[in-house]
This record gives C-alpha cells, structure tokens and sequence, in this order.
C-alpha cells in the first residue's frame, strides 16, 4: 500500500514529465490549473493518465472542484 | 465518388478501404457543416460499397475523435426561435442525422472507428455507428447529456443496449461519468485499446484483414449480428425531443455557451 505521500510524489512527477514542467517547481499544495496553465481537455489527458499510471478509475464527479495534487492523491489514495 | 473533401471532414478510397477523416476544429463538434458532410459521405456509399471492405473513421483534430453535438451552434439557432420552432428544427437535425448514421450502421462493409482523445456525446454516438472501436490508452468516452437535462440523441441509448449490458449503460447515462479506454474495452465497447497515437495504425491493419474475406459472407454475418434497433432510435428522437421543449434546457445550454471556466467539457 502506498502512503498518501507517495501517491503524491507520483502525480507530481507525472505531471512535470507529460507537462514538461520542472519537477521541482511543483509543490502538493499548487494549484494544477494555475501552475501547469492546462485548460478542461488537458485536465482530462492528466485524469487519464493518472487511471493508466494507478490502474485505477477515476470518476469525473469525484474530481470536479479538485485543483491541487494533494487533494487528487488523496481521491486516488481511496481507490488504490 | 472515392475521393472527396468537405468543410468539415475528407474520405478517400484506396486498397479497398475507405478513410474517412473528421476534421473540424477544434474537436469535431457535429453541428450543420459536419450533418451535410456526413449526409453527402451516405449518400456515396452504395458506390463505394461496390470497391471496398472496410471503412475507417477517424480524427484529424489533436484534441480528439469528437466532442459531440456542437452545442453553441444549438444554443444560438434555438435561442432566436419561439420555443415550438426550436423543437421542430431540433427534430429535423435528428431526422437528418439518424438517417446519416443509420445508413453507415447498416453498411454492408465493415466499419471501424479509430479513436483518440475525447469521445464524448454525439462523437461516442458516431464512433458506436462503426463495427469496431479501437481506441488510444488515452481516449476518453462520455455521455454527458444528463447535465444538459437531455439524453444522447444521435441514437446512443438504443446502440448501448444493443452492444453492452444494462448496468453499465445506467452507470453511463445516469452518472455521466466519463471512462477510458481500457474501462471501456472491459465494458465490451471497445474491441481493441492502442498505445498512444497508434490507433490508426491498429485499425488500417485491422481494415487490411477485412479485405481478405468474402464481402458477401462479411456481409451476412454483419446483418445477422448486428441488427439496426429501428423501433428504439424513433422513440430516442422523440423523447429528445419531448425534453428539449423545457426552459431548463435552454437554461443549461445557456449556462454551457457562457461558461469560461476550466471544467467546460467535464461534465
């Protein structure tokens, strides 16, 4: 089992890798929106990497009004 | 004619098969333009059926395979119209639009969609036309009517029960939720998921099987599985239609139109 810190660490090397974003720029309290400037299709292409990476499903509702990474590991946490 | 490219998508006859591309920014949202190509591609196909096997569906478009009807379009057509009019030309794209997609599910040829990206609404519809699915890891499969107080109305429902089991077209509709490919292999809605940027490729190869068979055999057994569920699609354009006389589709549309926030495709 996974704690929710390495959970967390792998959404944010995710996103810094699909994003081209440097890695250590990205903090679990950022806001993703803002500091990656994705817009709602990019959003999704993260959501769906995030299910391939996890193997997990992650339903739209359960993520909808999630903006940072600690909060989307913590929605993953619960299904891994 | 084998060859043809409109305002909204292109096809193009060669070895036998057909590929026929979506290409209308920024991700294929069927409105007007995209009805008439689609129209003027059924209205080729008794010729084409004479020279091919298969055909292939695809996307041109990054952001995906289609994002379904085009909304805005709807919004600004329905809000100039008295609430009667409004119904009856939403009945009339439907009647236009179930014709075009019935013929292309009950071509004789085999039929495949290959699908990338967002494949929401009205574009799952169309990608459900097809025979087989084959989709990117990184496609993603939506029915968001629910949120507009609407159902799917490019014959979504009736072609769900037909190739999936009622729970999972509950799970679907009523939810809203979206799915990825591999949710939807699982499912029995796609037939083959592709790794990124490889579903063309999988289904030209796929397509390239299909020219091995006889066509009239192909043809039968696709007849005899995969009937038209006619009686079902009449009663899905008459509840769509029944729903979208009620102001708070109007009012959701509105909402869908003016909203500049960062979740707009997120139902």
């Amino acid at each position: 089992m996974k704690t929710i810190e390495q959970t967390t660490d792998e959404i944010l090397n995710l996103a810094a890798t699909h994003f081209k974003f440097p890695r250590a720029d990205l903090q679990p309290g950022d806001d993703f929106y803002k500091k990656l400037g994705i817009d709602s299709l990019q959003a999704l292409e993260l959501l769906t990497r995030l299910e391939n990476h996890f193997g997990v499903e992650l339903p739209d509702y359960e993520v909808q009004g999630v903006s940072d990474f600690h909060t989307l590991a913590t929605r993953i946490q619960a299904r891994l | 004619m084998d060859e043809y490219k409109g305002k909204t998508l292109s096809w193009r006859l060669s070895d036998g098969i057909v590929e026929l591309a979506l290409d209308r920014p920024p991700a294929n949202e069927i409105g007007l333009a995209m009805l008439e190509d689609l129209e003027r591609f059924a209205s080729s196909l008794p010729a084409l059926e004479l020279k091919a096997s298969a055909i292939i569906l695809y996307s041109a478009q990054k952001a995906g395979f289609s994002a379904g009807a085009d909304l805005r379009e709807l919004y600004e057509q329905a809000r100039k119209m008295d609430a009667q009019s409004a119904a009856k030309g939403v009945r009339e794209f439907l009647e236009r639009i179930h014709a075009a997609l019935n013929r292309l599910d009950t071509s004789p040829l085999t039929t495949i969609a290959a699908v990338h990206g967002v494949c929401f609404g009205g574009g799952f519809e169309l990608a459900m036309v097809c025979d087989l699915i084959i989709a990117d890891k990184m496609a993603r499969f939506c029915f968001p009517e629910l949120r507009l107080g609407l159902v799917p109305g490019f014959g979504g429902i009736p072609r769900l029960k037909r190739d999936i089991g009622n729970a999972v077209v509950r799970d679907l509709l009523l939810t809203g939720r979206s799915i990825n490919a591999t949710k939807a292999q699982s499912a029995g809605l796609v037939s083959q998921v592709a790794a990124e940027g490889e579903a063309l490729r999988l289904a030209r190869a796929t397509a390239a099987q299909t020219t091995k068979f006889d066509r009239a055999t192909a043809a039968a057994a696709k007849k005899f599985i995969k009937p038209l569920p006619a009686e079902e699609l009449r009663r899905e354009i008459d509840i769509f239609c029944e729903l979208f006389t009620r102001p708070a589709v109007m009012e959701g549309l509105r909402k869908f139109v003016e909203n500049a926030g960062a979740h707009p495709y997120l139902p």
